[in-house]
């Protein structure tokens, strides 16, 4: 795919604002048309940055934005027609709802009629009709969130930009608004650049997830990707749970290794990122990927003590002391033969090699 | 549900309980600032507001005729009896010196009521009676006009509306209409409306030049703001009459600004900058100037970057923003501050005194004009309440508009 085809990339943007600490230090981001993209990291790591040189609020210290193909900068930021939805809403509390939808179609000098059909549509599409005369001092956070995003996409925005939009409802409107957002993405076709700190958030609704730390993305992956297939110890530790052994890499067989763990047990692992025998690495095993044996019976089966059990209605949680690490969480579905452990038991376990991810510590 | 009942009534009254010891409380810690507010400020105002209409010193002076001519029926002259008081009245204020208040004060509403009684006040004794009624018009046939007793009927009330009229260029008439003043002798309604035009440009100012310097303090980093807000309130640190005074050092015509314009050749002759309407305007509005920036920048400071930055995503251009988002939620901020610059604007005194020229005093120049030199507070109290009545039904116009309720003060 050529440059021209990507709706939105970075390339190689860098972004300071006191000319000392680098906030974003080396972004390059494609994004397709029609994608739903995620920015994925933890508070502080430059998500709402990249949102704001995308909107034009903030402009890139070195390397270049280019949006539909041409440089961003050279499009003022009411030109982009990029529609944003802002974290506290940001709706303008001295005009009514069906003003402040009818904002953005005004300042495009859109005849009187067509606005009011066009914002009736807008407030269809987010259920909220009856409630255009309503000022927004008198919604509740889920009303504001709903307007917030109508404002957005009446005047049929190519892409726009949520930060994190549904940060203050609580759990269950929170639930219940991802599938809305991701409804609506899919009939209109636009692309959205969402942000969130929160990775159930990521997963449910994007297509893609861009995980940032520390300025730049760690990994671009689809949500089953960048769960399944971690490329590094910080994507494998962020999002999910995962399980993580030491220990240093003995012989490599094409894509896989032999690492021998702390206590000498040896087992095999999928190289990721590690490349060279003695190389010190992490296993990552998902907890719900590790299987559970009588007694150890094969080579690459390790033995485990349970230190707690903990029953959680459809799976059963125990923790276990395995080489030495005393965090080892498997996950056991409450199946109707599954296996019964006590406390204090030895047991065996083991997992496919695939499941076993050899990373860079 | 007979207990339920009993139950919900405890219920209620402890509820009270617990309310009305929040309320003593709540009195409690309210009570000092009333009593101050009712002992140092109420009262004073209503006393001076009381002065305005206050007549009693005229029926205290004149006694027995205050209390006869009320049977007067205001047709033909009075009978006997009312002359007889007023001689016998005339002799007792003569001897006591309040005849010339009397006459001063009955000639407001009638010229030569002044003359008339100190000339029967000094030859009293010669007024020989009884019939004291033929005696008093044979000494002066004023005396038989009915006109003059007209003003003195109305002048011996307890009230009079007589100064308030005059604060508005209003008179009685011989009729006991009011009428206009003739137009040389108005000049209150000009004073009142200078006030108002000078507390309005004014205000005016203060907002032009205060909207960009509480905007940019309200969007600069918090080192600048700090520098700008003690540059800004430096103004509070030092006396009103010694800021009044540097503004004559800086603007008289050998002063700072003559002497640069001079010395650069763009004028040859000093420019009257001072004591005229310039130097009012240019010292007031500094002096003002805080009162507007205050309650902006606090309101400046409350409004989130967002805002701006939603509406321009929107599609707005920059100014579009500034016009239909950015300024209506500085409406409060506006409104509360030109309310302050423009109510002490209308009572203010040292400034337009110092810096400006006769034609360009103010109200409260007159008031103290009245209190301190002719010792007429009636006259004084009367141009307070036009004052007041003035600044009250601006407030409530002006408040209704700008909705007070949600005005930030500071
Ligand atoms: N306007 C600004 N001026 C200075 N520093 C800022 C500004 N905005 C954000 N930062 C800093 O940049 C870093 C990244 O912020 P941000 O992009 O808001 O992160 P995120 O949205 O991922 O939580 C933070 O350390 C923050 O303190
Ligand atoms: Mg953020």
């Amino acid at each position: 795919m050529s440059n021209q085809e990507f709706h939105v990339s970075f390339k190689n943007v860098q972004k300071s604002y006191d000319g000392k600490i680098l906030v974003v230090k080396d972004l390059n981001l494609d994004i397709e048309k029609g994608k739903f993209v995620t920015m994925l990291g933890p508070s502080g790591s430059g998500k709402t940055t990249c949102l704001m040189m995308l909107a034009g609020f903030e402009s890139a210290t070195s390397g270049e934005i280019l949006f539909n193909g041409k440089p961003i900068n050279k499009i003022p930021p009411h030109k982009r027609g990029i529609g944003m939805v802002f974290q506290n809403y940001a709706l303008f509390p001295h005009m009514s709802v069906g003003e402040n939808l009818a904002f953005p179609l005004q300042v495009r000098k859109i005849a009187k009629p067509e606005v009011e059909v066009m914002v009736k549509n807008a407030l269809d599409m987010v259920q909220m009709v009856d409630f255009i005369d309503r000022y927004p001092g008198q919604l509740s956070g889920g009303q504001k969130q709903r307007i917030a995003l109508a404002r957005a996409l009446v005047f049929n925005p190519e892409l726009v930009l949520m930060d994190e939009p549904l940060g203050a409802l609580d759990k269950q409107l929170r639930e219940q608004m991802q599938y809305e957002i991701k409804h609506i993405h899919e009939r209109l076709g636009v692309s959205v650049v969402y942000v969130t700190h929160d990775q159930a958030e990521a997963l449910t609704m994007s297509d893609q997830i861009a995980v940032f730390n520390d300025g730049i993305i760690q990994q671009l992956a689809s949500p089953e990707d960048l769960y399944e297939r971690p490329e590094n110890s910080f994507i494998a530790q962020f999002i999910g749970e995962n399980n993580q052994l030491r220990g240093v890499i003995e012989k490599i067989d094409k894509n896989i290794a032999l690492v021998a763990l702390e206590g000498g047990k040896k087992v095999s692992a999928l190289m990721v990122d590690v490349k060279d025998i003695g190389e010190n690495t992490i296993l990552s095993i998902r907890p719900e990927r590790v299987i559970i044996k009588p007694r150890a019976s094969n080579s690459t089966d390790i033995d485990g003590k349970v230190l707690e059990l903990i029953y959680l209605g459809d799976h059963i949680r125990c923790r276990m002391m395995v080489a030495g690490n005393d965090e080892f969480i498997v996950k056991m579905p409450n199946s109707s033969n599954h296996a019964q452990l006590k406390v204090g038991e030895e047991i065996g376990i083991s997992w496919e090699k695939e499941d076993c991810r050899a990373l860079k510590p | 549900m007979s207990e339920q009942l009993a139950d919900n009534i405890s219920l209620k009254k402890k509820l009270q309980k617990a309310e009305r010891r929040k309320k003593i409380e709540a009195l409690g810690l309210i009570s000092p600032l009333f009593f101050v507010m009712l002992v140092f400020f109420f009262i004073p105002i209503a006393l001076m507001l009381y002065r305005s209409i206050d007549n009693s010193q005229m029926p205290a002076a004149l006694p027995q005729t205050a209390d006869i001519i009320q049977q007067w029926s205001g047709e033909g002259l009075p009978d006997e009896a009312t002359y007889a008081a007023i001689v016998g009245d005339m002799r007792i204020a003569n001897e006591e010196k309040k005849l010339g208040m009397v006459g001063r004060r009955l000639n407001f509403d009638l010229v030569g009521y002044y003359s008339l009684l100190s000339k029967t006040g000094r030859k009293i004794d010669e007024i020989k009676g009884p019939p004291y009624k033929e005696a008093l018009i044979n000494f002066d046939k004023k005396w038989g006009d009915t006109r003059y007793w007209t003003v003195m009927e109305r002048g011996l009330k307890d009230k009079t509306l007589l100064y308030l009229l005059a604060a508005m260029d209003l008179k009685y008439d011989e009729n006991n209409k009011i009428v206009k003043v003739p137009e040389y002798e108005a000049i209150y309604i000009s004073i009142i409306s200078r006030t108002v035009y000078i507390s309005i440009s004014i205000t005016i100012l203060c907002l032009i030049l205060g909207f960009p310097i509480a905007y940019y303090m309200a969007n600069s980093p918090p080192r600048t703001r700090n520098l700008l807000m003690i540059i800004l309130l430096l103004v509070f640190w030092t006396s009103l009459l010694v800021r009044t005074l540097s503004w004559i050092l800086v603007l008289q015509n050998n002063g700072v600004v003559n002497n640069f314009l001079m010395f650069s050749g763009i004028i040859n002759q000093p420019l009257e900058l001072v004591f005229n309407r310039f130097g009012v305007y240019v010292a007031m509005t500094h002096v003002l100037l805080p009162f507007m920036v205050l309650p902006l920048y606090s309101v400046m400071r409350s409004i989130p970057a967002d805002y701006v930055r939603a509406a321009r995503s929107l599609g707005a251009k920059s100014i579009t923003a500034f016009i239909r988002v950015y300024l209506p939620q500085t409406l409060p901020g506006i409104g509360a501050g030109a309310l302050m610059v423009f109510i002490q604007a209308l009572g203010y005194y040292i400034t337009p005194a110092l810096v400006g020229g006769p034609r360009d005093q103010m109200v409260s120049y007159f008031v103290a004009f009245f209190v301190n030199e002719r010792v007429n507070w009636s006259m004084a109290s009367s141009l307070g309440v036009v004052l007041l009545i003035l600044t009250g039904s601006l407030y409530l116009m002006f408040g209704k508009k700008v909705n007070i309720a949600n005005m930030k003060l500071g």
